[in-house]
Parts: C-alpha cells; sequence; structure tokens
C-alpha cells in the first residue's frame, strides 16, 4: 500500500479524515464528559 | 491590550510558519526534481531553500510561544488546554497538533534539512536517508495543519459547535 503521504491529495484527503475524526472524538467524548 | 498584541503576533507568526509550510509542500518540492533535471536546483537548494527554513523554524517558535502566552494569560489556561478539560479541548487539541508540528519542524525536519542541503556534511546514504524523513515530517505537519487549523478558528475558548 502506498503512504498516503506521498503525494499532495493523499496528504489533503489525510488531513480532512483526521479532522472528521477528531472533531467527532472531541464532541462526543472530551465536551460530554 | 497585551492579549490582542499577542494574538496578533501569533497570527502573523503563524501565517508565515504555515504559509513556507506550504510552500516547500506544493511548491518547492514539486519544483526540485524538475530543477535537478534541468541542473537549476543549485539556485533553490543554495540560496531560496536556507533562507525559506530560518523564516520557517523561528516563525514556528513563535507561534508556539505567543499561543501559549495566549491560552494562559486569556483565561483558558495551558494545563487546562493541554488536559483537554471542559471548553479547552478544542483549543488545547488544537496547540497539542501545534505542539507536535513545533517538535517536527525542530527535532525532525531542521537537523536533516541541513544535511540535505550541506550545511552540515554527510555522506550520499545518510543525506537520502535524512531526506526521506524530512520530507515525511514536512508532509505531516501539512497533514496535521488541517484539523490544527480548524481547532484553532473554531474551537476558540467557547466550546465547539455541533456542524453534523
Amino acid at each position: 500500500m502506498k503512504n498516503p503521504l506521498d503525494s499532495i491529495l493523499g496528504t489533503i484527503i489525510s488531513g480532512f479524515v483526521l479532522t472528521a475524526i477528531l472533531y467527532v472524538f472531541v464532541v462526543n467524548f472530551l465536551l460530554k464528559a | 491590550m497585551e492579549l490582542i498584541l499577542d494574538r496578533w503576533f501569533h497570527i502573523m507568526a503563524g501565517i508565515v510558519w504555515i504559509g513556507l509550510l506550504y510552500y516547500f509542500n506544493f511548491v518547492q518540492a514539486v519544483a526540485l526534481p524538475k530543477a535537478k533535471a534541468d541542473n537549476t536546483a543549485a539556485g533553490i537548494t543554495k540560496h531560496v531553500a536556507p533562507q525559506a527554513l530560518l523564516w520557517f523554524r523561528w516563525a514556528a517558535l513563535v507561534t508556539w510561544l505567543t499561543g501559549a502566552w495566549y491560552l494562559e494569560r486569556s483565561g483558558v489556561g495551558l494545563g487546562a488546554a493541554f488536559m483537554l478539560k471542559g471548553a479547552a479541548a478544542p483549543i488545547g487539541l488544537g496547540a497539542w497538533l501545534g505542539t507536535i508540528m513545533l517538535f517536527n519542524v525542530w527535532v525532525l525536519i531542521w537537523p536533516n534539512q541541513k544535511k540535505v542541503l550541506g550545511i552540515v556534511s554527510a555522506d550520499d546514504a545518510t543525506k537520502a536517508k535524512s531526506a526521506r524523513i524530512a520530507f515525511l515530517a514536512s508532509r505531516t505537519n501539512t497533514m496535521l495543519s488541517i484539523p490544527m487549523l480548524f481547532f484553532m478558528v473554531t474551537g476558540s475558548a467557547h466550546g465547539l459547535p455541533r456542524l453534523f
């Protein structure tokens, strides 16, 4: 499997996916705690 | 007044830092292989990259310091932010991402770029390994900058709105 960070598009998509994951984590686990 | 000035410097330094990060990733990393192919890479590696890296690494430090100062003095609290406590969690997450990025700049990118650019001597195998480490650290920072900016601008010190 290719490293997504080897391409600019893969890097940007990874950044948006990570943002969504962290957002769900913050809203559902940190702010509700 | 102190907080307005601090926030102003934080955002200015952040623009220099992340602007140069995007320059390295979106412009220089793409242009350098083409410049090497027609033997014009020296202009970038000898003159542009060292100057860009100078502003890049010091802007990163100023961004972090002014951000930490702001968190502490604005009532959020540096400890609460880094412990991701309550309403400080979103901005704290942004602060954590920025801290990881600062670490990458000073511990992974800059020491390895010094070898790649010939600022410190290294053999060809070491240079190739250093180039890969610096590249991946730089790309990691580009990826992390996306959620970091999200939590910096939306989180503030007032919680996080439900987006979906």
